[in-house]
């Protein structure tokens, strides 16, 4: 510090000023949903942050318990309209998991596929709100436009844009349609290329990279403690992730690279945790292409689909997957009825949201929207 | 109390955990799957030692589930190195319902100690804020216990 | 005569013996609006007296003082009708621009969408006009007026050629300036009379926006002038009838560009009313008709920025080695629209610019630069080229 600095803040010290609580959301635009963040500031700095969540609290895990296993996969859909698939996916992976059986290798290779095309354009979701929260709407604009193509792939798959409700226990509802690896390889490609013109816009822009750079440091220790878990824990140098390290429905026959930023020095800023969810969908691109080769080289006439019990035999078990937003765990407690005893929702922004409170500590007020734009937040799984 | 494995394998973890807790009881192991019950008494000196020792940093789930006779805890714990899972079950009864909090261990348990608290009645004592997260505060029940009944289920 | 004070335009019953008065035959709108009432004026008078005989109204009518007090409400109506049009055209054109670069269609129905804005507009004043319980009733109410006010009247001191102009200064530069930058101040009042947080901040944003960018913005102008010898603007726009100031001042124009940008609150210099972090900042509590006018407002002040961009370094309203040409008007709005057109070029690319790494440009790089381009324009000087 430059010590002509000094007497000025010494000056600043000794002034009895007051900190300030201001209270943001629910109804804050930069708040993606229902949740409240009070923020204690001091000029124009943060010093304590109070999330407040809770106003979606619609029982989700209570009301599971009144239904039979397969009336839950719609339910699961509702947990978080941007990553619909992962969750029915992760609901009918964990109840396939108490059943003991295995599907068939054409239906993992489909839930592969649904589940990266979910994870794009949620990723893409997340970067349209990145551009509001910093306040240029053509990131928006242009994030929603490639966004579209993914959705319109989910109707070609399923019929549904966001709530697909599409996996079944044993397999998938129904196979790919016509045409639909062509489409998807097609879509994959453009959207490659038009990716850079988003990253261009951002990246080459010093204005976009000098909000993010150098703000809201977190280190290794204090992801993995505070539980902050997905691409927000990879940008800070934890070199995990779900699909590669314990590995579900076939990702380990697919070839894909985890990206990690600042494994050696183990601290990552809010552009880090940016830089990951980009790179992030350039993967799921590969991870795309080489699931829809899987399923050519299968055949059309594969299985897709196995009959499977209503009743679950009695027992707990949990599945874990890699959500676009971290990391999201079901756990199942059964007792050989047709309905689950128990269901519990890990949800990954429930605890990424806890953190807020660490990631806003010293930032400037008009740093926040940034920080917690990493969150990408999603409030119907977090109050679920 | 000394060795620390970095990225522990399935035998290493059942052997340090029975060695060091002989109270502690292997349900079951799969692959990166480690099912594990452990009285109420040592829970915290349990996670303790998972933490520090077996390396797992990260506490993905703290949860109940309402056995009508007695509640049950469960802490989902993984390893970020190796990618396997604890399951920890540990069993509170239903008239003591009292239990040591991990945030203490793991920051990140502490929303979900305080969801499982809101939920079902389990106090975790020395929690730092064991307030109610997702439900009004005016609730006075704890609404995922079997014995509250939704309209549909009378 | 010399001007002694502004009482010297009080002083003249006739306006037309007064030296200093601005209504000379060269102003364009004052004598259309003398023409145009001398038409209606003399119409009413003949029907009144085609009724009644020769009547008191009908000579009163026909006096020349009286025509020409209400030539110059009429001049008054047709100088802010001419402002509030472009103005409106200002806000289509963003709206198509932004709306062409982030690959939709912008505003569509009515004249290609031209008619959204008005429809917009009169939206606005058919809301219902609420004032918050507990803010400062006499504050919030008046900072709003004083803030359109100004910036209203700020708009109509923007000449647009030679002949349509409100009052032709010596101190023309300096007197737009400093209602301005006035502005401010009220933003800054109102915020603290809104009874809010966020307009707290917000308004307290805008002071320190204020005192970021008035001075560099200041120096240039005071560059431009010492280029020209004059702050008359007629006098700045004959200097730059060979070559315009762009050329020998880019700097200045660069920098004087992003004062201007920031000068107006546009977006990416929008802090004070940030509305990701700040809602809407200062403008939080208003709505209906008052934050409509405040709208307006804004796009006033953005093209009195595009007006001073034109006037001091695109040669204002002629064209090199051509000079005047028979629609002067025309030629500086098309100028002044084509810095509106790069403002919006500026606000579909970057992202909003944080508090302080605004005064950290403001102070660390357009001060500097701003500096240096006065050198430069003493060099030239002195060097004898002006």
């Amino acid at each position: 510090m430059a010590d002509s600095l000094v007497p000025v803040l010494e000056a600043q010290e000794k002034m009895d000023t007051d900190k300030m609580w201001v209270i943001w959301g629910p109804q804050h635009p930069f708040s993606h949903g229902l949740w409240t963040l009070k923020l204690q500031i001091d000029g124009e700095f943060c010093v304590d942050a109070d999330p407040i969540v809770g106003y979606l609290h619609r029982g989700w895990e209570k009301e599971t318990e009144n239904r039979d296993y397969a009336r839950i996969i719609p339910m699961t859909d509702r947990l978080c309209y941007c990553a619909s698939m992962t969750y029915s996916h992760l609901y009918c992976m964990t109840v396939e998991k108490a059943l003991g059986i295995d599907i068939p290798e054409k239906a993992k290779y489909i839930r592969i596929v649904a589940d990266e095309v979910c994870r794009i354009q949620s990723h893409l979701m997340w970067l349209a709100a990145v551009g509001t929260d910093m306040g240029n709407l053509t990131v928006f604009l242009w994030a929603m436009r490639e966004r579209e193509y993914f959705l319109d792939l989910n109707v070609k798959l399923c019929g549904a844009r966001m709530t697909t409700n599409y996996p079944r226990i044993g397999g998938v509802r129904n196979d790919i349609t016509e045409l639909f690896d062509r489409d998807i390889l097609r879509a994959v490609d453009r959207f490659e290329k038009a990716m850079w013109d988003i990253i261009y816009l951002i990246d080459d822009s010093s204005v976009f990279v000098s909000r993010m750079r150098n703000i809201s440091f977190l280190t290794r220790e204090q992801c993995a403690n505070m539980g902050l878990t997905g691409p927000a824990m990879r940008g800070c140098g934890v070199d995990f992730d779900i699909r590669r390290d314990d590995p579900y429905d076939n990702y380990d026959k697919v070839d894909f690279e985890v990206p990690v930023l600042n494994k050696e020095s183990k601290v990552g800023d809010t552009y880090d945790r940016y830089m990951i969810r980009i790179e992030e969908m350039f993967q799921s691109c590969d991870i795309i292409r080489q699931a829809v080769a899987k399923i050519r080289a299968i055949g059309k006439n594969a299985p897709y689909r196995i009959k499977t019990p209503t009743r679950v035999p009695a027992g707990t078990t949990f599945g874990r997957l890699e959500d676009p937003r971290g990391e999201s765990i079901m756990y199942l407690v059964s007792d050989g009825t047709d309905k689950p005893y128990r269901l519990k929702v890990r949800s990954p922004i429930f605890t990424n949201v806890s953190c807020s409170k660490v990631m806003c500590e010293g930032v400037r007020i008009a740093d926040v929207p940034a920080v917690l734009a990493q969150i990408d937040m999603c409030l119907g799984e977090t109050d679920r | 109390m000394d060795t620390v494995y970095q990225s522990p394998s399935i035998e290493e973890i059942t052997q340090a955990l029975t060695s060091e807790f002989p109270q502690v009881e292997i349900l079951s192991t799969e692959e990166r799957r480690v099912k594990a019950k452990c009285p109420r008494e040592i829970s915290h000196d349990v996670c303790q030692f998972i933490h520090d020792n077996l390396t797992f940093e990260h506490c993905s789930v703290v949860t109940a589930v309402d056995y009508i006779d007695h509640l049950m805890v469960v802490y989902l714990l993984s390893n970020y190195y190796t990618g396997i899972m604890i399951d920890l079950d540990v069993d509170v009864p239903a008239d003591d319902l009292h239990i040591d909090c991990v945030t203490d261990i793991w920051e990140g348990a502490n929303w979900h100690e305080r969801e499982t608290w809101e939920l079902f009645g389990i106090v975790f004592d020395n929690h730092p804020r064991l307030e109610r997260l997702l439900t009004p505060k005016t609730y006075e029940f704890f609404p995922f216990r079997k014995s509250y009944k939704m309209r549909s289920q009378e | 005569m010399p001007y002694q004070s502004i009482l010297d335009f009080i002083n003249f019953a006739d306006p037309y013996e007064n030296p200093f008065t601005p209504f000379m035959s060269s102003n364009l709108p004052y004598d259309l609006c003398y023409g145009l009432w001398e038409i209606i004026g003399g119409t009413i008078a003949w029907l009144i007296a085609l009724l009644f005989g020769s009547n008191v109204v009908s000579d009163w009518l026909l006096r020349d003082d009286v025509t020409v007090l209400f030539a110059m409400i009429l001049f008054m109506l047709v100088i802010f009708i001419v402002a509030f049009v472009v103005v409106l055209l200002n806000l289509w054109m963003e709206r198509k621009v932004l709306g062409r670069l982030m690959d939709r269609r912008g505003t569509m129905i009515g004249l290609k969408g031209f008619l959204q804005c008005v429809a917009d507009g009169l939206k606005t004043f058919m809301k219902e006009n609420t004032i918050p319980a507990k803010v400062d009733k006499m504050t919030y109410i008046w900072c709003v007026s004083l803030i359109v006010g100004l910036s209203c009247f700020v708009a109509c001191m923007v000449p647009l050629s030679n002949r349509w102009y409100v009052v032709n200064y010596d101190t023309g530069l300096i007197i737009i300036m400093a209602f301005y930058a006035l502005a401010p101040f009220f933003i800054l009042v109102s915020g603290w009379a809104q009874n809010n947080k966020y307009s707290l901040i917000g308004g307290i944003r805008a002071a320190e926006l204020m005192i970021s960018y008035e001075v560099p913005m200041l120096i240039i102008i005071a560059t431009t002038s010492l280029l020209v010898g004059s702050f008359n603007i007629n006098d700045i726009v004959a200097a730059q009838s060979e070559i315009w100031f762009i050329i020998p001042m880019c700097l200045g124009f660069i920098v004087f560009f992003f004062c201007a940008i920031a000068e107006c609150e546009r977006p990416p210099f929008d802090i004070a009313e940030a509305e990701t972090e700040l809602v809407e900042g200062w403008q939080t509590e208003y709505a209906g008709m008052k934050w409509g006018l405040i709208m307006l407002g804004d796009y006033l002040r953005g093209s009195v920025s595009c007006g001073m961009v034109a006037i001091m370094f695109l040669g204002g309203w002629t064209i090199p080695f051509i000079g005047g040409t028979a629609i002067p008007e025309i030629i500086f709005l098309i100028k002044a629209w084509f810095v509106f057109f790069l403002m919006i070029l500026v606000r579909g690319a970057i992202a909003r610019v944080r508090p302080d790494q605004i005064l950290n440009l403001g102070w660390k790089v357009f001060m500097p630069l701003a500096v240096f381009n006065l050198a430069i324009a003493v060099l030239l000087k002195i060097g004898g080229f002006y």
